[in-house]
């Protein structure tokens, strides 16, 4: 069966969280409808599942990625054109350090802005119902259901007082 | 420390997207003339590419001069975006909130403009690719790993990309707002840049953890910039003034004083200009002024070491340099007004409370740092090569040519014009931090008195 986005409008947080309950009551799958908001409340206020996320992996994978490229870049650019200055090695350590450290670091902030926005699950064109009114200070509850249970959710959402309720 | 008024959502949106949504009359005025000025550079530089580094006042021995200062002087107002922005985020200081954005896009600004001076400064800007890049494959030569103007170029790049990724990442939620209030191709561009920003728990969970993240991952490369910065100076030998052990966190701490002033002389801005009373009070000034009052002496005890020291040792050519700077007209003027606008003047100032929370005074005292940031970097770079010992014994002087104030006037204006180019499109201070704070702001009730408090969340 074809799915549908609904959208309940709260003014109060209270009653955004009483839409969420209605829904945990009603056997929805928690991956099936989410909490819209302007503003970060603290997690947890609406009792809405507390997402988890692998975010901290990407820096390190982005550092691992970048001081690798580095040493290589460094020691190949010197041993490709040996020039023995003052008796001291072909490879010098300390200088190579200096460039091996930023693009390490360059490598691991640019990993981690990739995850955030993986781990946010951005970019997304199509999110589904919508209301420009969520940021300025309305709560969103969105659920994507059967159009066959439609109709139920859209009672759940005014029960728990929707001020409007639209469909995408 | 709230003196902040309760404003719904809608209030926050209007207030803080009026430069965004509604061009201010006095803007196309300033960036009118802010732009006279960018284009005046740019024909200047035009006229110092074609007739050469003859037009400057750089000559034998003192080939660093005005550009190279300047450059150092952009590069440490750099540090006030990560300073304000990471460190204050780290700690959870509650009246970051308004400030974090223009200190980061200052960062932006300033790290562009300080990486446009070794190419102003090369006289033939298009070799400076060699430094960078890999080059000449033919004969496989590369550029060498040991000179720190190859140095330079890594840490700039790397911070710039940081700090320019770190505002993106933290005006998504701001982009999204945006989005919402605008139609036709402002709405498509707004929509296109927040990536469908939603604010649903999992992407506001992940702005949070962003923030810290990426604030702690900025923080070694905000320290080590300003110390590749200083190795310019410090790993040459042969220069009195320049071969110093102290020069990387001496020069580092000198950028968050520098940095920390430029932020305030924003803020103060920002006020007037915007109108942002709500949201940039007199609590974020007295805030900002206790810690640079820290930073000050912290910078001037790292001043201190380093006279202290290079005459401990009573070489004859170090004295000789030291007099030169200290003692000889005309560095012994510029080095008197260094220390006034530098260290006295603005943190006795700063010791008044009824300082720290005038803007008129705080805007006054934190350009007077620049001033002398701007010259301490000057003493720096010029007196130690005009006395060139060592080997040469070649001694001169240094003073700017026409061309060299009118790029150091250019250096300004494309940063306040860029500033104000941005305001136009986005918002200075982050929305949702703003609102955020409002959730988390609150009032307790002690005894018979009632105070303001702010509630955090357990992380």
């Amino acid at each position: 069966m074809a799915k549908t986005s609904i959208l309940g409008l709260y003014v109060d947080p209270e009653d955004g969280a009483k839409a969420m309950d209605g829904l945990h009551a009603a056997g929805m799958d928690p991956n099936d409808f989410d909490v819209l908001t302007g503003t970060p409340y603290p997690e947890g206020a609406f009792g809405e599942h507390v997402p988890q996320h692998r975010l901290f992996r990407f820096p390190v994978f982005g550092a691992m990625v970048g001081f690798t490229l580095a040493i290589l870049f460094t020691a190949a650019t010197q041993l490709a054109w040996p020039i023995v200055t003052g008796g001291k090695p072909i490879l010098a350590i300390p200088a190579m350090l200096i460039i091996t450290y930023e693009l390490t670091m360059l490598s691991a902030v640019i990993m981690t802005v990739i995850g955030i926005l993986f781990e946010s699950r951005l970019p997304n064109f199509n999110p589904g119902a919508y209301d420009t009114r969520i940021t300025e200070g309305l709560v969103g509850v969105v659920v994507s259901v059967d159009e066959g249970r439609a109709s139920e959710i859209e009672a759940i959402l005014n029960t728990a007082g929707a001020m409007e309720t639209k469909r995408a | 420390m709230q003196q902040g008024r309760q404003l719904d959502e809608i209030r926050i949106n209007k207030e803080l997207l009026n430069g965004a949504l509604e061009t201010p009359g006095w803007w196309k005025w300033a960036v009118l003339l802010l732009g006279s000025v960018v284009i005046m550079g740019v024909v200047v530089f035009g006229i110092q590419t074609n007739k050469g580094l003859g037009v400057t006042g750089l000559s034998r021995p003192v080939f660093w001069g005005a550009y190279i200062t300047t450059f150092v002087f952009w590069v440490g107002i750099s540090h006030a975006g990560i300073m304000i922005s990471a460190i204050l985020r780290l700690t959870q200081a509650e009246w970051r909130r308004p400030v974090t954005r223009a200190a980061e896009l200052l960062t932006v600004f300033s790290l562009l403009t300080a990486l446009s001076f070794p190419v102003i400064h090369a006289g033939r800007p298009w070799r400076i690719i060699y430094w960078i890049f890999p080059y000449d494959f033919a004969r496989g030569l590369w550029p060498n790993v040991r000179s720190p103007l190859v140095w330079d170029p890594a840490a700039i790049g790397t911070y710039l990309t940081g700090s320019t990724l770190f505002l993106y990442v933290a005006l998504l939620p701001d982009l999204g707002v945006l989005r919402d209030r605008t139609t036709g191709w402002k709405h498509a561009m707004y929509g296109a840049l927040s990536l469908g920003w939603r604010g649903n728990p999992r992407q506001w969970r992940l702005q949070t953890v962003a923030g810290v993240l990426l604030s702690a991952l900025m923080l070694p490369i905000f320290v080590s910039v300003h110390s590749i910065v200083s190795w310019d100076f410090a790993v040459t030998p042969g220069v009195e003034g320049w071969n110093s052990t102290i020069f990387a966190p001496y020069f580092v701490i000198g950028a968050v004083h520098s940095g920390v002033s430029a932020v305030v002389t924003m803020m103060a801005l920002m006020r007037w200009l915007w109108k942002w009373d709500n949201f940039i009070r007199p609590e974020h000034f007295d805030a900002l002024a206790r810690l640079l009052i820290v930073v000050a002496t912290a910078w001037f005890g790292f001043t201190m070491v380093e006279m202290l020291f290079s005459l401990y040792s009573l070489e004859a050519q170090e004295l000789a340099f030291r007099d030169m700077q200290m003692f000889q007209w005309p560095w012994a003027g510029l080095f008197i007004l260094f220390l006034l606008t530098g260290f006295f003047i603005p943190v006795t100032m700063w010791l008044f409370k009824s300082v720290r929370n005038s803007i008129v005074l705080m805007f006054w005292t934190s350009i007077l740092v620049n001033i002398g940031m701007w010259l301490e970097r000057f003493l720096i770079v010029v007196p130690s090569l005009a006395r060139k010992q060592p080997f040469v014994y070649t001694w001169g002087s240094y003073q700017p040519s026409f061309v060299e104030f009118a790029l150091m006037a250019w250096s300004f204006a494309f940063v306040s014009m860029n500033m104000l180019l941005f305001a136009r499109f986005f918002p200075l201070i982050p929305l949702f931090e703003s609102k955020e704070s409002q959730i988390f702001t609150t009032e307790m009730k002690i005894g018979r008195t009632t105070i303001p408090a702010v509630l955090r969340e357990q992380e």
